[in-house]
């Protein structure tokens, strides 16, 4: 049991250890834009563009329950202009960031599992280096930026489309007028509201793309292992994503 | 000239390598043979660098390849093309940019990597495949890509992974023929490991056994085929234990 317990907290320490270096490699790598440079415009075009489908899906059925809860809550208590400012409210802070971060994790964050996995496996990690690449400035490092980048470009848009499915569902089954959505969407914004959405959503696309670079780069053992690591960085980056929800509520709010 | 010296590599504590020494002479094709997971490939590797040894070290033209720095690393595989055991093609590039990829890398200019990128493929006897996509081509032709990729930059030694591997008899003997061709007209030094006799006796200038983690026995490609040692006899004959 003991000799158990031991070897358990010399593979943490291990493991630490590794990701210690993973990270030391991949900020010694950012000076060599040269060679991050072009992949970077492709991976913002996968990560951030290509997700643009499913983001705007999900926030737009979103918008559509949140004005319909917000409703049901409200009617005969509160005016019901107050469903403005819960739908543009939800939307900014939590559920915006939230579900898109959830689901690029699944989208994302398994591609890049799966994609550096296979290269690992089948040795084009290795032939990167034997043509004198670095691994990290060709493949870590325009994946982390481009998601540290353009996870809030993609929240951005998808809390806007949110807010109008919570408007047009306002508009049509809840008889609300135009100005009375408005009314309670300027009711209780604050510019904060807006960034601290935004920043915690940068802090999700760079969760998301580390983990899945890690552990696709991590991956052994031909094609169970690429899947084995695929598994991983998706409940590892929604793990994260909801203890990063957690701690910037507790930080920043 | 590249020097194994007293290299020793286990992995989750079994022990792979276990005191392997070896001289690779210049100009010399060595082919290095062995059972299947003897350690032949892990040798490889550690010539670029690719993994770190327990304990002794590769030393290529005086270098110490487990001393070197990043830079240092970055020059030695400048000297040296690898071509991998399943090629390991980039299958987002075309033949012609995955050729390519080490010379943009060096930043050459880009009249030179072209001329270059068509010898390497004309000389694998591949001249059109440049614009297409490796997941079009052929298990062989992959495997002669990777070569081309290798000899694109000019390297003074290529280490060949199973370069026959997987390959039908007629396709292998076209990579045979295309190692010794290499060999000749650019004068590379060369490491094959392969556990293809057939292939070792064609390309090889000298043939090394590697069993249980060291060198069993080295010798020309006669040595090796009258060799008394039965061991040896039993893995050139291909006789069960």
């Amino acid at each position: 049991m003991i000799d158990r317990i031991g070897r358990y907290a010399v593979d943490r320490v291990r493991a630490a250890g590794r990701l210690g270096h993973f990270l030391a490699d991949l900020v010694r790598a950012v000076p060599d834009v040269a060679t991050w440079r072009g992949p970077l415009v492709v991976q913002m075009r996968k990560i951030g563009v290509d997700s643009l489908p499913v983001a705007l899906f999900i926030a737009a059925f979103t918008g559509v329950v949140l004005a319909l809860q917000a409703s049901y809550t409200f009617t005969g208590t509160v005016p019901l202009y107050i469903v403005g400012t819960v739908v543009a409210k939800t939307m900014m802070l939590e559920l915006g960031p939230v579900l898109t971060g959830l689901a690029l994790s699944g989208r994302v964050g398994a591609s890049l599992a799966a994609e550096l996995g296979t290269m690992r496996v089948t040795e084009q990690v290795d032939a990167l280096e034997t043509l004198a690449y670095d691994p990290q400035a060709y493949l870590v490092l325009p994946r982390v930026l481009a998601g540290t980048l353009m996870v809030p470009l993609v929240v951005a848009l998808g809390i806007v489309v949110g807010i109008i499915t919570g408007w047009l569902t306002s508009l049509s089954l809840i008889h609300l007028s135009t100005p009375e959505f408005v009314k309670g969407l300027k009711l209780l914004y604050h510019f904060k509201d807006t960034w601290f959405g935004l920043a915690k959503s940068a802090s999700f696309g760079m969760t998301i793309t580390l983990v899945g670079c890690r552990l696709g780069l991590d991956t052994w053992g031909g094609a169970e292992g690429v899947g084995r690591s695929t598994t991983r960085a998706v409940v590892f980056s929604s793990m994260l994503i909801l203890a990063l929800d957690a701690f910037w509520a507790v930080v920043l709010l | 000239m590249i020097q194994f010296r007293d290299l020793t590599k286990s992995f989750n504590g079994r022990s792979v390598l276990d005191g392997f020494t070896l001289d690779v002479r210049d100009g010399e094709t060595m082919v290095i043979i062995g059972f299947s997971g003897a350690g032949k490939s892990v040798a490889l590797k550690h010539v670029v660098g690719l993994l770190p040894p327990d304990s002794g070290d590769v030393i290529v033209d005086g270098r110490a390849v487990s001393q070197l720095d990043r830079p240092g690393l970055t020059a030695l595989r400048g000297d040296i093309g690898y071509v991998f055991q399943f090629a390991a093609l980039f299958n987002s590039l075309t033949v012609a940019e995955n050729v390519a990829l080490g010379l943009v890398r060096r930043r050459l200019p880009e009249p030179e990597i072209a001329t270059r990128v068509h010898d390497a493929l004309r000389l694998v006897d591949l001249p059109d495949t440049g614009p297409r996509y490796p997941a079009e081509l052929s298990g062989g032709m992959r495997k002669r890509v990777g070569i081309a990729r290798a000899i694109a930059l000019r390297p003074r030694y290529i280490l060949y992974d199973e370069p026959t591997t997987g390959l039908d008899p007629v396709t292998s003997a076209v990579m045979d023929q295309l190692m010794v061709r290499t060999r000749e007209q650019l004068g590379v030094t060369g490491i094959v490991v392969t556990h293809d006799m057939r292939s070792a006796y064609t390309v090889g200038d000298r043939i090394a056994m590697l069993y249980e983690g060291r060198v069993r026995q080295v010798g020309s490609v006669a040595g090796i085929q009258g060799s008394a040692d039965p061991i040896v006899r039993q893995f050139i004959e291909g006789r069960p234990a």
